[in-house]
């Protein structure tokens, strides 16, 4: 480490969460710099270099710095975080400083938060089911070890309760339990409770670290959170061996932040005013999901990114989407009905999830049960927009049961409430909706599955 | 860390005097444009793309964290190259040729920056990415004494399936061949001598290198005359790609262009294929690392990573890596051309490079063009896609060769009217459009049939005469009209109801969807649909349309069409796509007729309604997609469906 107490003060310009100072020789692109203002010192990082200048991201913000008085020193190094087990059951601030009451962390290893990009040569391709306790997520659009999966969802939808559940339940196969590493990037304190008080009221809670950056603490530092959070996440699941779960909330707070920093140094904007390198800088977040081969551990992120006006083009969900490996879409509709997890079914989707899933895995009939909900539930959709023209007198008597079964898979199925479902308790639920159907309704299951689930009545 | 270059290789280097993300300028160097540099004292790998008063402007394509002003810059007298020849296939590697896997296995699962010390390999002096320790045996095939010219065959190497010639370089003049002799060769040692009409002497080596940015020359180009066969049905019936054209892939996300691509890596009728992953997932690299040495070649039986080259720059990694991720995917595609050999190139995705340029641009401070993007993305785009084709390489003895590019883009918000999707559209032959509506109701492949297009249908009328079917043209257009056809009476069927349409509207909806569930859809994993010979292909498009006369002559001899639909033969043509065997073309044949003699037989019954209520599915596949939504799904007769759309 190259301490230094060189400090140089002249500040040449300050804009938005930018300040542009004066050099120290020898300062590097990226390096974290300490900001002195009067009476106080802040931390930046080092964005640019030109001749005698840098120019200098400060995460507190530059509000109340002076041209005059501003100096910067530099630290030598990335910004870096001290990391170790011990961090599970605690509390920390958008920068990784402890903020509970709890002990120091003695780190085990210091690391820079940027990360480096996984040789995709090195992975190992995602194949084990997670058993989350959500059915329409385990039967539909399963959830595998080192995918990024986001949920996506609308103001006031309990995306965060959802996630809580997803991360507290989790299992593998032999009852194997998830860490969890809680981001919140912008959210209200309301919401960071709630989360956490999940995990108090299921004796988790010494299972998961928080960092918090809340709606009211820095801007900038939302561009750090994630990046704390991957990186403990990474130690612990490849240094350690642990399954570990990345909560990213919200995903687009950290997009607002990034544009306000791109707008301060006034570059060229791309869509909506969010800058080109968007899909970029979100990819080095959700890229370090995965598995590494010939190691134990793994690292899959969940990713909460609003839309706003429930607009799925909106350059943030958009580009998520481009990224991860399916999505899981909240309903204000089945929210607004009283369905807990409000999950439509229909634009979810698992792009990994065929190689967790079927026989040896889950269930060999996993993928035809699934496809045939979703062939039957999409139907009864159509029909009840039909209904609305047409009239339910109109139906014929299968459609009839159609439409009733698509209300059931809604209450019944996705509506599970707040209890965690085994598996098999899934694949029960489902079958009890099924029945209500049919059973030459049921085309996509073949004969065997059905003598099995659904005897025909003798 | 390496030590720097001794002092007389590079007497004076430059320094850094202004750095910000990948790019940084230097002053007190005097490269050429395009000229590869070497960075700080990690010696990261740079290249030249600007010049003006003395200060050079330095695309960096490794990650410049901790760079400071001040800092060296070493120039190196070439430019970014490529190194082509045996030991291609089956190798992993980034947009600088590094091999990934073994990367992975010296320097650990993460990459890091700083070209892992290899001098060399920075200098461009010698190969990385092809395995410098292996023995290849090399046979000559000229003399000591033969007169030879640029491109000519030397002698060659087998790997795997794929015989390498080794080829005078394109850039020699003519020359006397001093000694060629058979032997256990490494890529590097010389297995021969040519003496120049300069008098000038030449080592014969496996490998050469060539720059990525060139494109490597051929002796004549020529028009495309076969199609790039699929398995895909409505790629290879409706909207074919010419060997040696390109297709252009734009899809929102999830709407199925990697899915495309990789199917194509799987089942395309080439000899070589060159996979780039550029800016998009390292799960998909790894899945295809995980499937492709246990799937086999459906040409030769071999492994199908035997024939593949894979180039992996992920989201993740360097962003300007990108560029050159795509320029060596295209210099290694030619390099098999030369061979003489069949190659596909598939890029994805294009959009993930263009965003590259942009970002690169910006930082630049370029005047933006459309959404930031560069001016010159239109004509950097047209230089690539102008890369792809068929050729006579250059040199003796003549060889045919052809490069097809299939190109995915990934428009923002899934909206095809942005920079750089049309900036493709003007430049590939045909054009798959992934539908977003498709996708959500499960039709896969998701290819909408009223944007999509082909311009290659003439020239390839006379190939499917004599290989497939004289008739194709008209069942295609046949196929075609009924999709439009389609529309047009939903169209109606909005405004009055679906009662109150015609019967022979009605047909018109039953038909189209046969096409659209019976034979557009393919699952990409199912066993055996995942691809189908041309001809299979098209006695089922035979049998599907024959509905049509065979409805209305249900029609005519009086049957309700409620009841014509309920028979059990349509039910069959349903799941005919899921027929294999040798006898299945027989079989398609007899089951077109009996479609066509709907009218004759005309099997009601409340038996066979229950059949026919069975739709289009195709039970028994597995994968995900196989499920659809209502409407597509709508049992028996009730034209009331909505078809998803062709397009948005
Ligand atoms: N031909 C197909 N058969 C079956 N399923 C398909 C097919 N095409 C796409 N899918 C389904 O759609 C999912 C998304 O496809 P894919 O990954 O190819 O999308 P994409 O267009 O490449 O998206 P992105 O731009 O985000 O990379 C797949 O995981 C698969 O579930
Ligand atoms: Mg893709």
């Amino acid at each position: 480490m190259r301490l230094s107490s060189v400090r140089q003060l002249g500040v040449d310009r300050i804009a938005g969460p930018i300040v542009v100072l004066r050099r120290v020789a020898g300062m590097g692109l990226d390096e974290e710099v300490l900001v002195v203002g009067p009476g106080e010192t802040r931390h930046g990082r080092v964005l640019e270099l030109s001749g005698d200048l840098a120019v200098v991201q400060v995460y507190e913000g530059t509000f109340g710095l002076e041209v005059g008085s501003t100096g910067i020193e530099p630290t030598g190094e990335p910004f870096r975080l001290g990391v170790s087990d011990a961090m599970l059951g605690r509390v920390f601030d958008g920068r990784g400083r402890p903020v509970d009451d709890g002990p120091a962390i003695v780190a085990d290893r210091v690391l820079d938060v940027g990360g480096a990009p996984m040789n995709p040569a090195a992975r190992d391709h995602p194949v084990n089911f997670i058993e989350t306790g959500v059915s329409a997520i385990d039967l539909l659009a399963s959830l595998v070890r080192g995918q990024k999966l986001p949920i996506f969802t609308g103001p006031g939808l309990p995306a965060s309760t959802l996630a809580a559940r997803i991360a507290i339940g989790a299992r593998l196969p032999g009852d194997e339990r998830f860490v969890t590493i809680f981001a919140a990037m912008g959210v209200t304190r309301r919401e960071a409770d709630e989360f956490r008080d999940a995990f108090s009221s299921s004796a988790s809670v010494e299972r998961i670290a928080v960092f918090l950056n809340l709606a009211d603490d820095p801007v900038i530092e939302r561009l750090l959170v994630p990046r704390c959070a991957l990186t403990l996440g990474e130690h612990l699941a490849f240094g350690l061996g642990l399954d570990v779960l990345v909560v990213l909330t919200d995903v687009l707070a950290y997009g607002e932040a990034l544009r306000e920093l791109s707008t301060a140094r006034e570059e060229i904007p791309g869509r909506r005013g969010y800058p080109g390198y968007l899909y970029t800088d979100l990819a080095t977040l959700f890229e370090r999901a995965g598995r590494l081969r010939g190691r134990p551990g793994s690292l899959t992120v969940l990713p909460v990114v609003s839309m706003p006006d429930d607009d799925i083009t909106h350059p943030v969900p958009d580009l998520t989407g481009y990224i991860t490996e399916g999505q899981i879409v909240l309903s204000r509709d089945l929210h607004g009905r009283g369905i807990d997890p409000p999950i439509d079914v229909l634009p979810c989707l698992s792009r990994v999830m065929n190689a967790g899933i079927g026989a040896g895995r889950t269930r060999a009939e996993h993928r035809l049960v699934a496809d045939q909900l979703y062939a039957s539930y999409a139907r009864g959709c159509e029909l009840r927009r039909l209904v609305t023209v047409i009239g339910e007198a109109a139906l014929s008597p299968v459609e009839q049961r159609l439409l009733a079964f698509a209300d059931e898979f809604e209450t019944r199925f996705v509506g599970q409430g707040r209890a965690r479902r085994t598996l098999d308790e899934t694949f029960e639920a489902a079958w009890a909706v099924l029945r209500r159907l049919p059973r030459s309704e049921l085309r996509r299951l073949p004969d065997d599955v059905l003598d099995r689930a659904y005897p025909e009545p003798r | 860390m390496s030590e720097p270059r001794a002092a007389t290789e590079a007497p004076v280097p430059g320094r850094v005097v202004r750095a910000a993300g990948a790019i940084v300028r230097a002053a007190g160097l005097a490269p050429s444009v395009g000229e590869v540099v070497l960075v700080g004292e990690r010696r990261l790998f740079g290249e030249v793309i600007r010049l003006e008063e003395g200060v050079a402007t330095v695309q960096v394509y490794e990650e410049t964290a901790g760079l400071c002003v001040g800092d060296p810059v070493v120039a190196t007298g070439r430019p970014l190259v490529a190194w082509l020849g045996p030991g291609l296939l089956g190798t992993v590697l980034d947009g600088l040729e590094r091999p990934l896997r073994r990367l992975a296995e010296t320097e650990g699962p993460h990459l890091a920056a700083g070209g892992a010390g290899d001098d060399d390999r920075a200098a461009g002096d010698r190969p990385v990415g092809i395995d410098a320790h292996r023995r290849w045996t090399f046979t000559p095939l000229r003399r000591p004494g033969d007169r030879v010219g640029p491109g000519d065959v030397l002698g060659e190497v087998q790997e795997g399936p794929i015989r390498h010639r080794v080829l005078a370089q394109a850039d020699l003049g003519p020359a006397v061949v001093l000694e060629l002799r058979e032997a256990e060769a490494t890529v590097e040692s010389a297995v021969g001598l040519l003496e120049c009409a300069d008098g000038r002497l030449q080592p014969v080596r496996l490998a050469s290198p060539w720059p990525v940015r060139r494109p490597r020359p051929v002796a004549r180009r020529l028009p495309v005359e076969r199609p790039l066969v699929t398995g895909l049905r409505v790629l290879d019936m409706l909207f074919p790609v010419a060997e040696g054209g390109a297709a252009v892939v734009p899809g929102g996300f999830g709407t199925g262009k990697t899915v495309v691509e990789q199917s194509l890596a799987r089942w395309s009728d080439v000899d070589v294929v060159v996979y780039v992953g550029c800016g998009e997932r390292g799960n998909e690299v790894a899945e295809l690392l995980a499937t492709f040495p246990s799937l086999a070649d459906p040409r030769t039986g071999g492994a199908l990573l035997d024939r593949t080259v894979l180039i992996a720059n992920t989201s993740n990694m360097p962003v300007a890596a990108r560029e050159a991720s795509v320029q060596l995917g295209m210099t290694v595609a030619e390099y098999f051309r030369d061979q003489g050999l069949r190659v596909a190139l598939l890029a994805d995705s294009t959009s993930r490079w263009a965003e590259a340029l942009r970002e690169i641009g910006g930082r630049l401070e370029e005047l933006p063009g459309e959404e930031g993007y560069p001016a010159y993305l239109a004509s950097r785009l047209a230089a690539f896609y102008e890369r792809a084709g068929r050729a006579v390489a250059l040199g003796a003895p003549e060889r045919t060769g052809s490069v097809t590019l299939v190109a995915a883009v990934s428009p923002p918000g899934g909206d095809f009217s942005e920079p750089v999707t049309q900036a493709s559209l003007g430049l590939g032959g045909a054009l798959w459009a992934l539908d977003t509506e498709l996708a959500h109701a499960r039709h896969f492949p998701a290819i909408g049939w009223t944007q999509s297009y082909s311009l290659y249908l003439d020239a390839l009328e006379p190939w499917y005469a004599a290989n497939v079917d004289p008739a194709w043209p008209r069942l295609r257009t046949a196929a075609m009209e009924t999709l439009a056809r389609e529309r047009k009476v939903l169209d109606v069927v909005a405004l009055v109801g679906a009662d109150a349409i015609p019967e022979s509207d009605k047909v018109v909806l039953a038909v189209a969807r046969l096409v659209r569930e019976a034979f557009l859809r393919q699952h990409a994993y199912d066993p055996v649909d995942a691809a189908r010979p041309p001809a299979v292909q098209v006695a089922l498009l035979r049998a599907v349309l024959a509905a049509d006369a065979g409805l209305r002559a249900a029609l005519d001899a009086g049957a309700t069409l409620e009841a014509a639909l309920a028979s059990p033969v349509l039910a069959e043509l349903a799941r005919a796509n899921a027929w294999s065997g040798e006898d299945v073309l027989a079989r398609l044949a007899d089951l077109e007729r009996r479609v066509a003699d709907l009218g004759a037989a005309g099997g009601t019954g409340a038996e066979a309604r229950a059949v026919a209520a069975a739709g289009a599915e195709t039970p028994g596949a597995t994968g995900p997609g196989m499920a659809e939504v209502a409407g597509t799904a709508a049992a028996g007769a009730g034209p009331v469906e909505a078809a998803p759309e062709g397009s948005a």
